[in-house]
């Protein structure tokens, strides 16, 4: 595997989601888990905006603001999630050195997990966005071109943690394991997912706005609550995303010449 | 291979080594554990980044041209595993799909008739017993047809049927395709039998480098694990004559 190299070939893409997908249908409970968390967490947010809702202004004004919000962060953390796990597996399975000496480059690696992490997140969120629209009359779909917006924002950031995350488990081993679930809860109060930014302490602002998802649930609550789509703040978002992204294949590249200085791609075990 | 090092912190693994491997030849590094055998393979295939020195593999500087050798080589180590959950059919046809094995089918099942995968080819691989897991890791490392063979221990934990087993395949291999094969083993009948050259090494050093023939006479010995002994042992080749 050279680290630097910019071919991509779609065959060696295409083997690998081809890998995954395999692993997929190998079980049930896995395509089931899938579905499980955001099921649980759309039905328990959605009777939750239910009740406020009938209880207070602004809610009853911006219907929708919860479950839009739930939904979203739900492709910012699964998004990440379907990237970093199908990583995982093939530290699980230790199989990285068959594929760091094999002609698959870093960047159709990362391609691969990508495409995975889109496959991974539709079985998921598909069926919570139909619950939505069931169980409390909230079409998700009906944001129309906006969704596009946010969801290409969410989804970049999320490869962009789901990358870096994966380089720290390649250097570090297994027992870095738990920073792939439990990093993306660090951005949540920072990304005002159920707030506006206003609420946060001033100089928390800066920090707050530096993320870009911070961006898309601001932008989902203009939509909601004025109407009013924000291309600015998606723009600035995609800028942000942009450079995330950069960073964090950077840093991926340097984390996996780290590991092959520390001869850690042969022991991936914790 | 020219004055290859590596250390990891303190710890010298392989010190300032050098060797070419004439192509379509069966060399074998011999040593004790801790003897730099792995760790040498390892930089041979990139896994592993050098202190310093340098690694020339089928023409091409590595890692630099990697690009350009890593389709024509292959390995099989006991530090990597296949993908435990697919099916032996399934990871072969995605090792050969990143391979870009033309007609992948027809591979697939010649390997699987040379090796005998037929009974349990679309069985789980954590499934299988060892004998097996190792004729599937070897079908990969032979799925792209490689020039190059890296193999660490390729018949450790095998009972002695399999494991001559797998020596003759690897034989009719070389015979058959002109490959050139790098073999790790603690198993001296192993290296004796099908090894060219022998390559004998001691703390991160090379101590001795001829044919297991040569050796042996050299030692003035009469088997390659008397002369494994002697060299564990600290008995020089004076000192055994």
């Amino acid at each position: 595997m050279n680290d630097l190299s910019l071919r991509i070939a779609p065959h060696r893409i295409g083997a690998m989601v081809l890998r995954y997908w395999y692993l997929l249908l190998s079980s049930w409970p896995r395509l089931l888990e899938l579905m499980y968390w955001p099921t649980l967490q759309i039905i328990t947010w959605g009777f939750l905006q239910t009740y406020i809702a009938s209880n207070a202004g602004f809610f009853a004004r911006a219907g929708g603001t919860l479950i839009g919000a739930v939904i979203l962060w739900d492709i910012l953390f699964r998004g990440q999630l379907g990237f970093s796990i199908s990583f995982l597996e093939e530290m699980w399975a230790r199989n990285i050195g068959n594929l760091m000496m094999s002609p698959l480059t870093p960047l159709e690696f990362l391609l691969a997990l990508m495409t995975m992490s889109l496959i991974r997140l539709a079985i998921g969120i598909i069926p919570m966005t139909l619950i939505a629209v069931w169980f409390f009359d909230f079409n998700f779909y009906s944001l129309g071109l906006p969704l596009v917006a946010f969801f290409c924002n969410l989804i970049f950031t999320s490869w962009a943690v789901g990358i870096f995350v994966s380089g720290l488990v390649l250097r570090n081993g297994l027992g870095a394991e738990s920073i792939v679930w439990t990093l993306m809860f660090a951005l949540m109060p920072l990304a005002c997912v159920y707030y506006p930014v206003q609420v946060l302490p001033h100089w928390l602002q800066w920090v707050a706005w530096s993320l870009p998802p911070t961006y898309v649930f601001e932008g989902m609550r203009a939509l909601l609550s004025d109407h009013v789509f924000r291309s600015d703040l998606m723009l600035t978002a995609l800028g942000l995303n942009a450079a995330l992204l950069l960073a964090s294949f950077a840093a991926f590249i340097a984390l996996l010449r780290s590991a092959r200085r520390a001869g850690s791609l042969l022991s991936s075990g914790e | 291979m020219a004055r290859l090092t590596k250390i990891y912190k303190t710890a010298t693994a392989v010190d300032g080594i050098s060797f070419a491997i004439r192509r379509g030849s069966i060399t074998g590094l011999l040593g004790g554990n801790g003897a730099g055998k792995t760790t040498t393979i390892a930089m041979i295939m990139g896994l592993v980044q050098p202190t310093s020195g340098q690694v020339e593999v089928l023409g091409h500087s590595m890692p630099e041209e990697s690009a350009a050798v890593l389709g024509r080589m292959n390995f099989e180590s006991p530090y990597v595993d296949m993908p435990m959950r697919l099916t032996v059919r399934q990871n072969l046809t995605i090792f050969g799909r990143l391979y870009a094995v033309d007609h992948l089918k027809e591979r697939i099942a010649e390997l699987a008739s040379q090796l005998d995968l037929t009974d349990f080819i679309d069985r789980a691989s954590g499934k299988l017993s060892a004998g097996q897991k190792t004729r599937v890791a070897l079908a990969k490392a032979l799925i792209n047809d490689p020039e190059l063979l890296l193999l660490d221990e390729p018949t450790a934990s095998l009972d002695p049927d399999t494991a001559d087993w797998v020596r003759g395949h690897l034989e009719r291999y070389r015979e058959r395709r002109g490959a050139t094969i790098l073999l790790a083993s603690h198993n001296m009948l192993e290296v004796e039998r099908l090894c060219d050259r022998v390559i004998i090494m001691k703390r991160g050093r090379i101590e001795d480098d001829d044919s297991p023939a040569g050796i042996m006479v050299r030692y003035n010995r009469s088997t390659l694990e008397e002369v494994f002994l002697d060299v564990a042992r600290g008995r020089d080749r004076e000192a055994a004559q």
